[in-house]
């Protein structure tokens, strides 16, 4: 094993169970989550590998009828603990999802410190700061430093997810969570996002729910499989995809189902 | 998205763009030349009653002009910006009325887009499902409440309401402005302007709520993921961006408010002058046209009502025309 993996976990989840009204989509996990590392959640549709990850940072309990319950420590603290604000949460995990959300609003440079003002942030030296890093940081720096003020929904697909990642980074999480990131995208904006989790993963741990294998043997160091709900098997990236405990593994990652 | 635009763009080049002869032929065939006896009846049925209603508004349009026609020779553009109404005299200018008409309209949507995008906002972020369906219908029961029942709520209750506590209140506190000045009556522009402002939330917060609607979850989650409060993620995804969409409503309302008649003629207390108070009396263009055709005894008074109803014709008309093509144009973002 590497020496990565044996550092404390950055995330403990223990007992994790989540419903939509009375289907239970995530049934009892408990894993845990190295720092530094790129963690990918695979799964056929439907098996609750979304709705475990908008779990790690509260954001499931805002759709009607939705509830959760377990433990998710971030670095010793229990976030579903009594008297822990969701917000506050949010504000420490950040979120990427499926289809690029950019405010429509916005222009570009609102929408990359829109988190740090959501935080009381208003000197315009940091915040022009802040912008310029976490562009660079998303790789897309280049493309956009000529136009900050323009719509952030004039920019391409790839981009626009870009500045999503950018906007997440803006307030410095030590999780960033991708929901689906590349499913929307292109090849070519699909590999330049995977470019950038690879160099992202030096300073922020990342979670990132895939349907895309190749993506998860790609990128990630470590990786968990979900079943209608359970964890079927988490571990290494590379054991898991050559040498499988499960059966049920062995057969979804060969393809004969799912 | 970009599926749907290509399939979209595949429909619409569908039978047009297509000039196959086999394909024309077909298309003859589905015509309705070769329709059921039945069915070409109802066809005609159908487009004589559609063509016969935009019929029906030229010929009104004309009507008016008709009859308009003996003031707009005798005072041409003066009679919109003249202020003295002296039917005794042939003395004609509706500038009071268009005075009277805007104060109260604005004066309205003044007070109820605040109420009204709130309402909608509660309804459509906050409210649990079963108790926003059941206020959302309360509401549009308002707008379906007879308008005289609304003038004689606000002359039994309302008037003497205002007369007898908010507007001494006002005077006392606030009198150093020319708004909160004079003799409180009750009757006059601030009443008719709440009056209105009850009348049309339900335009305005019914429309609202559609554009906040059609506004995509991601949209919302984009703000909360961020760690927004409730408030914020309102302000961020919602509120940012329906400007557009909450103009067009309040213009609608706006267009309701400006064309209500019965209500304001009942509570505006008929008085043909300007004043510079929201508890003087007034006028509006619909009420002056309810309060004096039966009496009109001159054609040359006959002629200026049907005019002062020509130009609420008109603007009401504008005003409809520029809220839809704005909550269209809204809609085709969303």
């Amino acid at each position: 094993m590497e020496a990565s993996t044996q550092q404390d976990p950055i995330l403990r989840i223990r007992s994790l169970n989540a419903w939509f009204g009375e289907s239970h989509a995530v049934k009892d996990v408990s894993l845990d989550i190295s720092p530094n590392a790129v963690t990918a959640i695979i799964g056929p549709s439907g098996c609750g590998k979304s709705t475990f990850i908008r779990c790690l940072n509260r954001l499931h309990e805002e759709v009607p009828s939705a509830g959760a319950a377990g433990e998710v420590l971030l670095s010793g603290m229990n976030i579903y603990g009594e008297g822990v604000d969701p917000v506050g949460i949010r504000r420490k995990i950040g979120m990427v999802f499926q289809k690029p959300n950019p405010f429509p609003a916005l222009s570009i440079f609102d929408n990359v410190v829109s988190g740090l003002r959501l935080g009381g942030v208003r000197r315009r030296s940091i915040l022009v700061e802040v912008a310029e890093r976490s562009l660079r940081q998303a790789a897309l720096w280049d493309e956009v430093k000529d136009k900050l003020h323009a719509p952030g929904t004039g920019l391409s697909g790839g981009q626009q997810q870009r500045l999503c990642i950018a906007r997440a980074l803006a307030v410095d999480p030590p999780v960033l969570l991708m929901d689906e990131p590349t499913s929307a995208l292109d090849p070519i904006a699909t590999a330049k996002i995977e470019e950038l989790v690879l160099e992202l993963k030096k300073q922020v741990t990342i979670v990132i729910v895939t349907h895309n294998m190749q993506q998860a043997a790609r990128i990630s160091d470590r990786t968990a499989f979900f079943l209608m709900g359970e964890l079927v098997e988490y571990g290494e990236t590379s054991t898991v995809f050559t040498v499988p405990k499960e059966e049920r593994t062995e057969r979804y990652i060969t393809g004969k189902f799912g | 998205m970009k599926a749907e635009a290509l399939e979209n763009s595949a429909a619409m080049q569908g039978p047009w763009s297509i000039s196959l002869p086999t394909v024309k032929r077909f298309k003859i065939k589905a015509g309705r030349g070769d329709l059921h006896w039945g069915d070409r009846l109802f066809f005609w049925l159908m487009s004589t009653a559609a063509v016969g209603i935009c019929g029906l508004l030229g010929l009104i349009l004309a009507f008016l002009v008709y009859s308009a026609l003996p003031t707009i020779t005798q005072f041409g553009w003066a009679f919109l910006v003249e202020k003295s109404w002296d039917p005794v005299n042939g003395e004609f200018g509706a500038l009071a009325f268009v005075f009277g008409t805007v104060v109260s309209s604005l004066l309205a949507l003044l007070v109820a887009t605040p109420l009204s995008v709130g309402i909608a906002l509660f309804l459509n972020e906050l409210a649990p499902r079963r108790v926003a369906k059941g206020i959302g219908f309360l509401i549009e029961m308002l707008a379906a409440i007879p308008s005289v029942v609304y003038g004689l709520w606000g002359i039994f209750v309302l008037a003497p309401w205002l007369r007898t506590t908010v507007q001494p209140f006002l005077g006392d506190w606030f009198g150093f402005l020319p708004l909160f000045q004079g003799p409180p009556y009750g009757v006059g522009l601030m009443t008719s302007g709440i009056i209105l402002a009850i009348m049309v939330i339900p335009t305005i917060s019914s429309l609202s709520k559609e554009v906040f609607r059609a506004i995509p979850r991601a949209n919302r989650e984009a703000a909360l993921a961020l760690g927004a409060t409730r408030w914020e993620t309102m302000r961020l995804s919602v509120l940012k961006s329906s400007k557009t969409g909450i103009f067009g409503a309040v213009i609608l309302g706006l267009g309701r408010a400006l064309g209500e008649t019965m209500a304001v003629t009942m509570v505006i207390g008929n008085r043909n002058d300007i004043s510079s108070s929201l508890f003087a009396p007034a006028q509006t263009m619909a009420s002056i046209i309810a309060n004096e055709y039966a009496e009109a005894t001159t054609s040359l008074h006959l002629s200026a009502l049907a005019e002062v109803g020509l130009a609420l014709f008109a603007v009401t008309f504008l005003i409809n025309g520029l809220a839809r093509l704005l909550i269209w144009r809204m809609k085709g973002r969303a």
